[in-house]
This record gives structure tokens, sequence and C-alpha cells, in this order.
């Protein structure tokens, strides 16, 4: 029950105290909103890389081409192969009969074409569909699988893959540090501002702790204030990203430079971007304050 | 036991001043207390000690049953809702009227509205401000913000009330109305240590009253006994 009384005084004064100091609160606010609208934007790129890096992981498959003349033990001899090495995620069959199934469903011409194509004669390969575990690693295996006997060719989109490959794990890499770097000095910009706010209120502080305020007691509102501007601050980064975002995705109509990089779509892209930004904000302002108003509890 | 005991108590401060040296001192419960002596003699060095603003560097100072040197930061709170503490500058703050500024010091104890309501009420008639409860300190006088302060000092019914110079921003006949409320808070049962230059108040009451010179206890005069010719060392 007192604890209870004392935190809802805290709280009533941490809002009053935001808006009788409105122009420091501000310094603070802006300081917050534009980390975390850097913040955002880094966010959405390291997102949108991991989103593009994994549909490319996931959609590259080694595609073995065996020889033509090759009998079921043969098959069996190279499946089991396979099963045996490391690194490969699954491995699916595909007949020449299916293939070719597939070719005649899909057009008349093939149809027409292929219709009287006798067994021996068709130049169509039995196939090993591959997927790896790590797409780094893809180069290697595909000479593996290539160098077992009874494989003719493999086939992987090589060059490209990995090129892509790497330079998005790069960007990945760069995202990652700035997101943290980012959030460390803004944790620390707005414990400076606040800190600046505080100074101002050190009497106030002082005439807490002569009557009797516990060290907690005195924390609470300072850091609930924290918590205020937080989310003050991460409004306008808030508004900018959903809006900003969704206006980029309607005019690239969801895809970069060509097909082949699709955006993630806004929804709930935007909203998930939004919490995250809202949840920084909230934990650098009460970081913050909280920092700065230990200082003053020491004697 | 006596309600504070010092022994062997020393302060330096970093910089190497030493502000209190070997003092030994008991007061008892229900006194009230001058302390007096030249400028930086150490008199706010050693009541600071006592409400735990500055930690003595030796020696050994009990409040109230709480051993004071001991105590940690975090704990500091316990031993100031025992005491009261008045100053010079009144220490109020501007933006809460008179009620407020004495209200907030039963807010962070977490006393329910109504009890506030009624303690704030009472102890703002024990110090004769009943009409004022809606003033802002800048619209009261130097007398009146004074006596809000010890309003507050006091609202919570603490056993000790220390006051650093309460009269030294104020004229004689103020001066002698704030004495006449400690004199009547004092006789409620608190405890009064009182700082002060002021030789005349501290002649007309005739208090117990300690000279500190250097940082020792130079004199040590009891009720009654204090006369303004014995000391010459008050500027
Ligand atoms: N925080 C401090 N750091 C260093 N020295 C200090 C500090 N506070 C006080 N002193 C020194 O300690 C000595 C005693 O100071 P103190 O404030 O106790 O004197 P005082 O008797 O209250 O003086 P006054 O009558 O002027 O208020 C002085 O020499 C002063 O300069
Ligand atoms: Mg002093």
């Amino acid at each position: 029950m007192k604890a209870i009384r004392i935190l809802t005084r805290s709280i009533r004064d941490s809002f009053k105290s935001v808006f009788r100091n409105f122009s420091l609160s501000l310094a603070s606010i802006s300081c917050i909103a534009i980390t975390l609208i850097v913040v955002a934007i880094s966010l959405i790129l390291t997102y949108n890389v991991n989103n593009f890096t994994s549909k490319v992981e996931r959609d590259v498959t080694i595609v073995a081409f065996l020889d033509t003349n090759i009998k079921e033990e043969g098959r069996q001899e190279i499946l089991e192969k396979l099963k045996k090495m490391e690194g490969l995620q699954n491995i699916t069959y595909e007949s020449k009969t299916k293939i070719g199934e597939e070719m005649m469903n899909s057009s008349d011409i093939f149809k027409n074409i292929m219709k009287n194509w006798d067994e021996s004669e068709s130049p169509l390969q039995d196939t090993y569909l591959i997927k790896v575990e790590n797409i780094k690693e893809i180069g290697s295996i595909a000479k593996r699988i290539e160098n077992l006997p009874g494989v003719d060719i493999v086939k992987y989109g090589e060059g490209m893959v990995e090129q892509l490959v790497s330079l998005f794990d790069l960007v990945r890499k760069i995202c990652y540090g700035m997101v943290i770097a980012l959030i460390i000095v803004t944790a620390f910009l707005i414990a400076n501002t606040i800190k600046i706010t505080i100074f101002s209120r050190r009497r106030e502080i002082d005439i807490m702790r002569l009557v009797g305020a516990s060290n907690i007691n005195i924390k609470i509102p300072f850091v609930f204030e924290g918590l205020i501007l937080g989310v003050l601050g991460s409004i306008i980064p808030i508004i900018t990203t959903t809006y900003g975002y969704t206006a980029l995705y309607e005019k690239f109509h969801g895809q970069l430079f060509s097909s082949l990089i699709t955006l993630i779509k806004p929804q709930p892209f935007v909203f998930q971007v939004s919490l995250v930004l809202l949840i920084i904000g909230i934990l650098v302002g009460m970081f913050g304050s909280w920092r700065a108003v230990r200082k003053y509890l020491k004697i | 036991m006596s309600l504070i005991v010092c022994q062997h108590l020393k302060k330096q401060y970093k910089t190497g001043v030493v502000a209190i040296h070997d003092l030994n001192l008991n007061i008892e419960k229900g006194e009230f207390c001058f302390v007096i002596g030249s400028t930086g003699c150490g008199k706010s060095t050693l009541i600071k000690m006592m409400y735990r603003e500055e930690r003595p560097t030796s020696g050994k100072i009990i409040v109230g049953g709480i051993n004071v040197a001991k105590i940690r930061n975090s704990k500091v709170y316990k031993l100031r809702r025992k005491l009261g503490v008045v100053f010079q500058d009144y220490k109020l703050l501007n933006r809460l009227t008179a009620y407020e500024n004495i209200a907030f010091a039963l807010e962070v104890l977490g006393l329910p509205k109504d009890e506030i309501h009624n303690k704030v009420l009472k102890v703002l008639d024990l110090v004769g401000l009943k009409g004022k409860a809606k003033s802002y300190p800048h619209e009261l006088s130097g007398g009146e913000q004074q006596r809000v302060a010890i309003a507050r000092a006091i609202v919570n019914g603490p056993r000790i009330l220390i006051c650093d110079e309460p009269t030294g921003n104020l004229d004689k006949r103020t001066s002698m109305e704030i004495m006449e409320v400690l004199k009547e808070i004092n006789k409620l049962g608190t405890t009064i240590i009182m700082v002060t230059h002021d030789t005349t108040i501290v002649n007309a009451l005739k208090e117990r009253t300690i000279l500190l010179d250097n940082g020792r206890i130079l004199k040590d005069y009891a009720k009654g006994t204090y006369k303004y010719e014995s000391n010459k060392n008050i500027n």
C-alpha cells in the first residue's frame, strides 16, 4: 500500500517534471529522436539484408546431373556417398522421366517434340537436388560432388551467388555494428543530457534526501521521467519509419534494382521495427536517467 | 544512553583542513543546545556529521541509537527520518506552496493523503502559518519561509531538530519570533541543536551553549550559565 502510494506519486511527479522543465526535456527528446532515426535506418537495412540473404540461402540448390547411362544401383551408390558427406541439408532425387513429364505438362511445344522420344535417346539426365547447410561452403561441396563417379556435371549458379553472399554478409556485419554502437553512444549521450537536466534539480534531490526519502524513492521519479522521455523521443522516429518505409516500398514496388532483391513487406515489419525503437528509446532513457541521478546520491 | 554521543570525533576534509579535533560531547533527550564559535571553527561540520552529510574521519558518533559513521549511503534515509534539519537559506521548493512543501516530506514516506492533510494543518498551526498554506515561497517573508522550513522539518515528529543558523538571514524581531517557535517545539519534547552567531539570542535564552574554537570544545555552558561577556571569541 505504502509502496503503491510512493510509486503513484513518483509517476505523477515525473509527468509534471517533464513538462515543467520542458526546454531541457526537449533536448533529451531530440537527442533520443535523432539517434533512433539512425538506428531505424540501420535496422531496416539489416533486416532487409538478412531477409535477402536467407532467401538466397534457401533457394540456392546444387544440381548434380548424373551420367546418362547410369543404372539404379549406381544411383543408390551416389546417394549413399552423398548422405555420408558433411554439410548437406537435404537431397532429393528427380528422375529424367519426371523432369520430362513436367516439361511436357508445362507447354504443348515440348509435348509435341518429346512424346516421340525413346527412352535411350532422351537428352535429359537423372539429377540429385542438394541443399547445403552453410552457403559459404557451397563451392567446395559442389566440387566434391562433381568428383564422385557417376556424376556428370554440377551446377549451382557459381560466381554470382558467392559474390552476393559475401557482399551482404559484410553489409549485415556493418549494420549490426552500427546499431550496437549507436545504442551505446545514445545511452551515454542521453545520460549526459539528463545529467544537465538533473544538475538543475540538485536542490530538489538534496531536499528529498534531507526529508528522508530513500535512494530508490528518489531514483524512481527520475527513471520514470527517463521512460517518458524515451517514449516521447521515439514518436517521431516511429512515424518516420512507418510512413517512410511504406512509401519507399510502394515506390520501388517491393524490389530493389532487380526482382532478385525483394524488400520485406511493410506490414507487419514496420510495426516490429517501431516496437524495437520504442523499447530502445525507453531503455536508453531509463538507463540515462538512472546513471545521471546515481551520481547525486553518494556522499 | 544520551540521545547524541560523540566520542573522539575527528573530521579532516580532503583538502587537509581539520575541522573537528578529538571532540567528546553528550546531548540528552529534551535538551536545547546552542553551538557557537567564530566563523570556520567547525560548527557546521559538527552538525553535518550528526545528520550524515559528512562522514567523520575517526571516532564515534551515535544519534538516536544509530551509529552514524557506520551506516551505508543507501540507509542514510533511516537516520534522516529520525531528525529534522533547518538551514539559513530555508531550502524550500519554489514551485510548491507552503502546504505542498511540508506535505512533500510526508509524501516521500508514503503516508496516505488524509493523514498528510491532518499533520500538515497541525504543524502549520504550530508555527503560526495557518493562513498561508496556499502561498508560494516568493510570496512569503523570510521569517515565514523559515517557519515553513521548520514545519517541514518537524511534521514527521522527529526526536531531534538540527538548525544551522536558522535566523542568519532574519532581522532581530523576526529572529526572536522564530526562537519562540523553536522553544515551543522544544517544550513538546523535541531535542534541538542550534548553530548560531547571534549572541543576543543565546544570551536571552540561557540554554546550554557549546563554544567551539578551532574544532575543539572551548567551553560547555550548562543551562542558565551563559553570559555574553564571558566570551570574546564570537564575532
Ligand atoms: N566541504 C569542505 N571541504 C573542505 N573544507 C571544508 C569543507 N567544509 C568546511 N571546510 C573547512 O572546515 C572548517 C570548518 O568549516 P565549517 O563550515 O564547519 O565552519 P563554521 O563554524 O560552520 O563556519 P561559519 O560560522 O562561517 O558557518 C573551515 O576551515 C572550512 O574552510
Ligand atoms: Mg557554518
